[in-house]
This record gives C-alpha cells, structure tokens and sequence, in this order.
C-alpha cells in the first residue's frame, strides 16, 4: 500500500446547494443540519419550515445521542428516491414516538411508496455514503449541534430568522 | 491555560475501567486531551457524540483522544455504555480537578473541569490549546483535525 488515502474533515466551508440536495420552498436560502432523531429538530422544524425561505435539507445523525438516527435518515432518503423525501421527514418529525421498522414500512406504504424498493434501497451503501457525505461536510462548517442552520455561508441562530 | 511549547504536566489518573493511566503511558502517540465540564450534560453529550463519530478518521490521523472530567470511573463507564463511546476518560476525581488545574482547565466557580483542547506531541509536548470562551461552547470536531494537520505540518 502506498500512501492512505485520508478523510480530510478539517475545517471547510459548508459546500453550496447542489444538485444531490434536498430542497423546499422560496425565499431566502437557508441551509439546515438535521438530525431526524433530535426533538430541538422536531421542535424546529415547524418553525423552519414555516419561514418564507427556500430550506436546504442536510442529514446530521449522531447516533450516539439517538440511536435511530442512522437509520430514520436513511429511510428518509430511500423515499427520496421515490421522491417523497419530505414528506417522510414530516411524517418522522410528526410522530417521534414511533420509529422502530415497522413503523418505517407503515410510513412508507401511508406515503404509497414501493415498500420492497423502500427496505432495499434504505439498507443501502450509496445511502449510506450520501448521507455519510452531508454528516462530514457538516463536521468540517463546525457544526456541533442540531439543527444548525447557515445563512450565506455564516451560521445563524435559529431565534434570529424572522417568519 | 497551558500553551503550546511547554511540557504537559505530569498525571496519573484512573479511566474508565479504574486502571491507572499516566503521561508517559501517552509517549510514541500524538494524543488530543478533551477537557469537558460533566459527563450526561447535554452539551458534553453532544460534544462527545459528534467526537465518536469521527472517531476513526481521528485515529487514522495518527491521535488518540482521551476525555477528562472530575467525574468518576464509574461514572465515566456509564456515560461510555449509554453513548456507545470508544474514547477513553480519565476521571480527574480525587483530588478534584488536580490534573485539569495543571492545564490550566479547570474552573474554580463551576467545580468542573472547562471545556478545552490541548494536543500533545509523540515526546510529551504541547503543540495546540484551545479554550472555550463559555463552557456552553463546543469546538467543533474540525478543529481537531485542524490541528493535527498544522502540528503535522510544523
């Protein structure tokens, strides 16, 4: 082996919106770090989605803090990929209580999802990779608490958000 | 606080596990000392849980972290099992905060230690300190590998 290739996570800005991004609404850009098991997230959510901004959606799951994290970020991506990715935020942050795998499929099949399409593509590595990705970009903004919410560049505190 | 340039103080302190851990055990490794105030807080948990998430691209990096709190073994082994860490921590018990007030982080009014960062090279020396201005902050994990990049680089 020659030199290892490592994973650079010093300090970066946070990457622009990108095509890979989930993004919802107009208005002033705001990009958000969430973690889909955090309740300050479910709390904020409301709040953030109801701002008259165009939310970049970023995934930040600390599955020390919330061990379904990982998981409930992958699944939101898999309905992602049958493009009902918010939708399937708003279902996870509107009920907390309720996230074990049975719960998912429920959710999924509510959304009209492929269930077998949603349990294959969840388990997946390029998921797994695609919000492994917007964890690190996170960790090299400095992000170390969610949701951490970034505006032009700069993070800002949520309570400073007008809407 | 203790600066870059000068010898790490001496220790010998007990983890986790209750086995006793000194500086000299830290020799050949570069090591990251995290100062945090308590474990179960809220902000420690969440500082500690976005740590063991980039915790092997730290070590990868060539450092170890090791955590340090007046808690007590006992209480640090919980506070592992309940996050899920792999980072070890020394309990700065008994005398209380004795380690962390010879690097300058520890905070006579709360009784805990302050949140801090302090790299210390392969021969025992300082090579980066950061200090929290508030113990409600948290250096975000970027500024770990910040730092390993800069003393790499030294």
């Amino acid at each position: 082996m020659g030199s290892q290739a490592l994973t650079d996570l010093s300090s970066a800005p946070v990457p622009p919106r990108g095509p890979g991004d989930h993004v919802r609404g107009e208005g002033e850009e705001l990009i958000v770090y969430v973690d889909l098991g955090c309740p300050r997230c479910a709390a904020a959510w409301e709040r953030i989605t109801a701002l008259p901004a165009r939310i970049v959606f970023r995934h930040f799951p600390v599955a020390g803090k919330h061990p379904r994290s990982p998981t409930l970020h992958a699944a939101a991506e898999a309905a992602g990929e049958q493009g009902s990715f918010f939708e399937m935020v708003d279902s996870l942050f509107a009920d907390r209580g309720r996230v074990d795998d049975p719960h998912l499929w429920r959710r999924a099949e509510q959304l009209g999802l492929d269930l077998d399409r949603f349990e294959a593509e969840r388990r997946s590595q390029a998921i797994a990779d695609r919000v492994r990705a917007d964890f690190e970009s996170g960790i090299r903004a400095g992000v170390s608490g969610t949701p951490a919410v970034f505006r032009e560049g700069q993070k800002v505190s949520l309570e400073t958000l007008s809407g | 606080m203790i600066e870059a340039g000068e010898p790490a103080p001496d220790f010998t302190l007990a983890n986790h596990k209750g086995e006793q851990v000194s500086l000299a055990d830290l020799r050949g490794r570069k090591t990251m000392l995290v100062f945090y105030p308590g474990d179960f807080s809220p902000t420690c948990t969440d500082q500690l849980s976005i740590y063991q998430e980039v915790l092997s691209e730290i070590n990868e990096a060539g450092v170890q972290l090791l955590g340090v709190s007046v808690d007590s073994s006992w209480t640090h082994n919980a506070f592992r099992k309940k996050l899920g860490l792999d980072i070890p921590l020394l309990a700065d018990f008994h005398p209380k905060g004795k380690m962390s007030a010879a690097y300058g982080a520890y905070l006579e009014d709360w009784g805990t230690t302050n949140r801090s960062l302090v790299l210390i090279d392969e021969e025992g020396m300082v090579r980066w300190v950061y200090e929290c201005p508030t113990p409600l902050e948290i250096p975000g994990a970027n500024l770990i590998f910040d730092a390993v990049g800069k003393s790499s680089a030294d």
